[in-house]
């Protein structure tokens, strides 16, 4: 108990500096404001659900399966980089990178499964020229994924500095801003997964 | 896929004697900047010590620049509507209608975006961390990057003159207009891309605003005795993080409409085009309020310190602020009442638009009252403020008319329209930053611009806005639809005449802004700020020396009550030398930014004109400097306390040899500021 709460302490104040706390503080900020550009193609994907202009409906397009696995593995991605930030309040640096590692590797897997829907989609007639609802449909999940792929960057890139630079200050300062971008897609994946799967096969 | 994507050598704007003269005065104009630049041998200087500079005030500044070189072209497209209709009575005028559209649609993105945006951006920068007490605002690299991806957008409107045609879908872009079935070539994707860029620095502008405003406050400096300017900058950063997205967006989801033949906005395949009018106006509507609230901050800050009162009724302006900040997201459906919405939807935003009308009006009494029992002193900025007072309220009142949908199904896309927008855009966003140009002026650069021209320059404003805009009003009232290439009802002719010499007096308010700006360098030696409180100002930022030390305050002002300088002047302790300084800490200066700024701008280009692989290199190269610069763990250096003690000793010596303040002989001088501060509405 007592062990979490010391862990909590740095995890909120990472570095503890008035410096990185308004990092901190801005790059919450910044997750409102692409909150609200979410929020926008959510509500777009609503406008345009019907508009199929003939052509194929969710139910015919999306896979449960397919969905429920990316879910899982984000979920897990979402967990690992729990673990990394614990292990980095511990100063624990191999583990760190372990579970960075972990993350990256299902974080690709995630991405895989979502290009290759996409592929699929386009191969069989089903990409966003061919109606008003993929459109929507490819540009709410596409940017999505656009952020997973920028975070998985970003990820590397701390990989990097932390080999290059150890567990400094600025480095954990980096480190807790990537996880609050990771938990947030996170959180905007099971939105996704809950307006625009769910709904479209049930 | 070419590979220059479908740039061609007939891009180039050889078609027409009007476009090729544009293209060669916008290109002659650039090659004179850089002639005068190697003339003056100011290259390492403009380098080393502007472009590359992380200074809010130096950034603030060059948005300044930026925004008037983009009045005057913004000014010259208006200047060319005005001659056009004002002859094209039953002739085509000289403009041909492909043309004229692509003026109007230019004076108006230039206008909002190129002018009004970085005027607004480029004061808040210079101002608000000084009024706080804070030596930067809080993200000194981003905000290098914002104003760097400005330029980039204002420098893609520029080169549209030179390679290819601008939008002709005027400053809103409507679909299905917009889209690639009706105007294929390259003018949208200009607009776009222009647009896109310079809007991601906007977002990130309010970011840093709002996060320098909460976190950087000087000590005592508590929320309720934030200068008023700096809560309006709070309340537009507000906006500018939660309204940015939606104009984000609509124009990326145009953008791949254009491109990658989505169908958000088509007509056929399922496309919605009134998501593209509803989400481009929830950015639009508080977008207006983003330019004009700044405005009323400055005006709260000129009218108190050139009445030499207190500000009136200070928590009601901030409440009103606030009031507007949040009724600005609800009312965005009154720019298309008649596009087909219910009368019960359109009862809403019609009630909430009028509603929105009460907190201005408090503000407006504010001001009066603020003035009520004052002792005016009419420099130039208080002029720009009374003219705003008066001219603002008329453009209010037709906004409430406009609020109306029944009198709206009347009146919208006629010159009634244009006549009120800019009636509110223009004394109220634009008379406010010209005002604050010319009271901030002395602050940034250590001397008072010339009053004479300053006066000269408001009487012109004032004049030509009447003449140019009140026949509107008429004109649209006769039925003239809005962006006319020609017409043949005689009766319109003689308003339009009008209009057009209302233009040209403006025109010559322009002109006496120039004089005034070269003027007063070349008599600056006259007009010196010495002490750093040129008007016996109230508020921190006054504090500062003229021009300010890089790091503002060498030490932290300690706030006690509103109006923190004038009750620091008051209680005697505002030029108290400390006697010792402590070493400080300030960003050091990088090249990354404006390099951002750079390949933004090919970016840009290379998605207008479909390079492809430029695109993908431009963008790999702004990830790669993102990634190079977060390597960099020691980006600030400090100042040692010995250099800072040498500037501060300097100033101490300065203010010795002279009186402090510079306002006691001015006539209506009302006396030295007091420990009490004058009680509302005394003498
Ligand atoms: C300086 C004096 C100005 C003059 C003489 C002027 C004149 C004009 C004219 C003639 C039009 C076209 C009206 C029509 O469609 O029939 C226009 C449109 C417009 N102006 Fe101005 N203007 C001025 C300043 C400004 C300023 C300061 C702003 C904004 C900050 C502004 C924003 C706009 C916008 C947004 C449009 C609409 C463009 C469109 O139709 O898409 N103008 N102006
Ligand atoms: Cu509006």
């Amino acid at each position: 108990m007592s062990m979490a709460s010391a862990t909590d302490a740095t995890l909120v104040h990472p570095g503890g500096s008035p410096e990185t706390e308004e990092k901190a503080f801005g790059f919450w900020i910044y997750l409102m404001s692409d909150a609200i550009i979410f929020a926008l193609l959510f509500m777009t994907y609503l406008v345009m659900f019907g508009n199929t202009a003939g052509g194929p409906e969710a139910k015919d397009v999306f896979s449960l399966e397919r969905a429920a696995a990316e879910t899982f593995l984000l979920l897990m991605s979402s967990t690992t980089f729990g673990m990394a930030s614990i292990a980095a309040a511990r100063a624990d640096r191999e583990r760190v990178v372990m579970w960075l590692v972990v993350t990256v590797a299902l974080g690709l897997g995630f991405i895989f499964l979502e290009f290759s829907e996409f592929r699929g989609m386009i191969a069989e007639g089903a990409g966003p020229s061919r109606s008003g609802f993929l459109s929507a449909f490819f540009t709410l999940v596409g940017t999505h994924g656009l952020h997973v792929s920028i975070g998985l960057i970003w990820i590397v890139t701390m990989l990097a500095q932390i080999g290059m630079k150890g567990l400094s200050v600025p480095v954990l300062s980096r480190l807790y801003r990537l996880g609050l971008f990771w938990h947030f897609l996170d959180i905007i994946w099971v939105a996704i997964f809950s307006i625009v799967y769910l709904p479209g096969l049930l | 896929m070419d590979f220059f994507g479908r740039l061609t050598l007939d891009s180039l704007p050889f078609y027409s004697a009007i476009a090729a003269s544009g293209a060669g005065v916008t290109v002659l104009g650039g090659l004179s900047v850089v002639a005068l630049i190697t003339y003056l041998g100011a290259w390492k200087a403009l380098f080393g010590e502007w472009l590359s500079s992380l200074d809010h005030k130096k950034i603030g500044i060059m948005y300044v620049v930026v925004a008037l070189v983009m009045l005057m072209r913004g000014f010259i497209d208006a200047a060319m509507m005005r001659s056009q209709q004002a002859v094209a009575f039953n002739s085509d005028g000289y403009l041909p209608p492909g043309h004229f559209d692509q003026i109007f649609s230019s004076h108006g993105t230039i206008m909002i975006f190129f002018m009004a945006m970085p005027f607004l951006s480029g004061i808040i920068n210079f101002v608000m961390p000084q009024q706080i007490g804070s030596r930067d605002v809080a993200f000194p690299f981003m905000n290098a990057v914002s104003l760097w991806l400005t330029a980039a957008g204002a420098g893609l409107v520029l080169i549209s003159l030179v390679i290819g045609k601008f939008s002709t879908a005027g400053w809103t872009g409507y679909p299905p207009y917009s889209g690639p079935e009706f105007t294929p070539g390259v003018g949208v994707d200009y607009w776009l891309w222009a647009v896109l860029i310079s809007g991601i620095g906007s977002t990130m502008s309010g970011i840093n605003f709002l996060v320098t405003i909460l976190k950087r406050r000087a000590p005592g400096m508590t929320m309720f005795r934030l200068p008023l300017f700096t809560w309006t900058v709070f309340v537009a950063a507000i906006l500018m993080i939660f309204a940015f997205p939606a104009l984000t967006v609509a124009c990326v989801m145009l953008a791949l409409d254009r491109t990658l033949d989505f169908h958000f906005f088509t007509n056929a395949g399922g496309g919605n085009m009134m998501n593209y009018i509803n989400l481009f106006w929830l950015w639009g509507h508080p977008e207006v309020y983003i330019l004009i609230l700044p405005a009323f901050g400055v005006f709260s800050e000129v009218v108190a310190v050139f009445s030499q009162k207190r500000l009136f009724g200070y928590i009601s302006l901030v409440l009103a602020t606030m009031a507007i900040g949040i009724l600005s997201f609800t009312v965005w459906l009154h720019h298309f009442f008649t596009m087909g919405s219910s009368e019960t939807v359109n009862s809403f935003f019609g009630i909430m638009t009028t509603i929105i009308a009460v907190p201005t009006g408090v503000k407006v009494f504010d001001w009066l009252l603020t003035m009520f029992r004052g002792r005016l002193i009419f420099k130039p900025p208080m002029l720009f403020t009374i003219g705003f007072l008066v001219t603002f309220v008329i453009g209010g009142l037709s906004g409430v008319l406009l609020a109306m949908p029944p009198v709206d199904y009347l009146m919208h896309n006629t010159t009634f329209l244009i006549a009120h927008f800019h009636n509110m855009i223009i004394p109220g966003v634009l008379f406010g930053y010209l005002a604050g140009y010319m009271f901030w002026f002395p602050k940034a650069f250590g001397f008072k611009l010339n009053e004479w021209w300053g006066t000269a320059s408001f009487w012109c404003w004032i004049i030509g806005f009447y003449l140019a805009f009140m026949p509107l009003y008429v004109l649209g009232l006769m039925g003239m639809p809005r962006r006319m290439e020609h017409y043949d009802i005689a009766a319109w002719q003689p308003h339009l005449i009008v209009a057009a010499i209302g233009a040209f007096i403006i025109f010559l308010g322009i002109v006496c802004l120039g004089v005034q700006l070269w003027v007063s360098v070349r008599d600056r030696r006259s007009a010196l700020d010495v002490s750093g409180d040129p008007w016996n100002g109230r508020s921190l930022e006054w504090l500062t020396a003229s021009p300010p030390a890089p790091y503002n305050f060498a030490v932290l002002p300690k706030v006690e009550a509103i109006d923190a300088f004038w009750d620091m002047k008051a209680r005697g302790v505002a030029y108290v030398q400390p006697k010792e300084y402590e070493p400080i800490t300030m960003p050091k200066n990088t090249l990354i930014p404006l390099l951002v700024g750079g390949t933004a701008f090919v970016f840009g280009f290379a998605m207008v004109w479909w390079i492809w692989w430029l695109a993908v290199a431009t963008l790999a190269f702004i990830g790669g400097l993102v990634i190079f610069r977060s390597f960099d763990d020691d980006p600030d250096f400090t100042m040692p306390a010995s250099t800072v003690q040498a500037i501060e000793d300097r100033r101490y010596e300065q203010l010795a040899k002279h009186p402090a303040n510079e306002m006691a002989d001015e006539p209506g001088y009302a006396g030295d500021p007091s420990p009490d501060p004058l009680p509302e509405g005394a003498r």
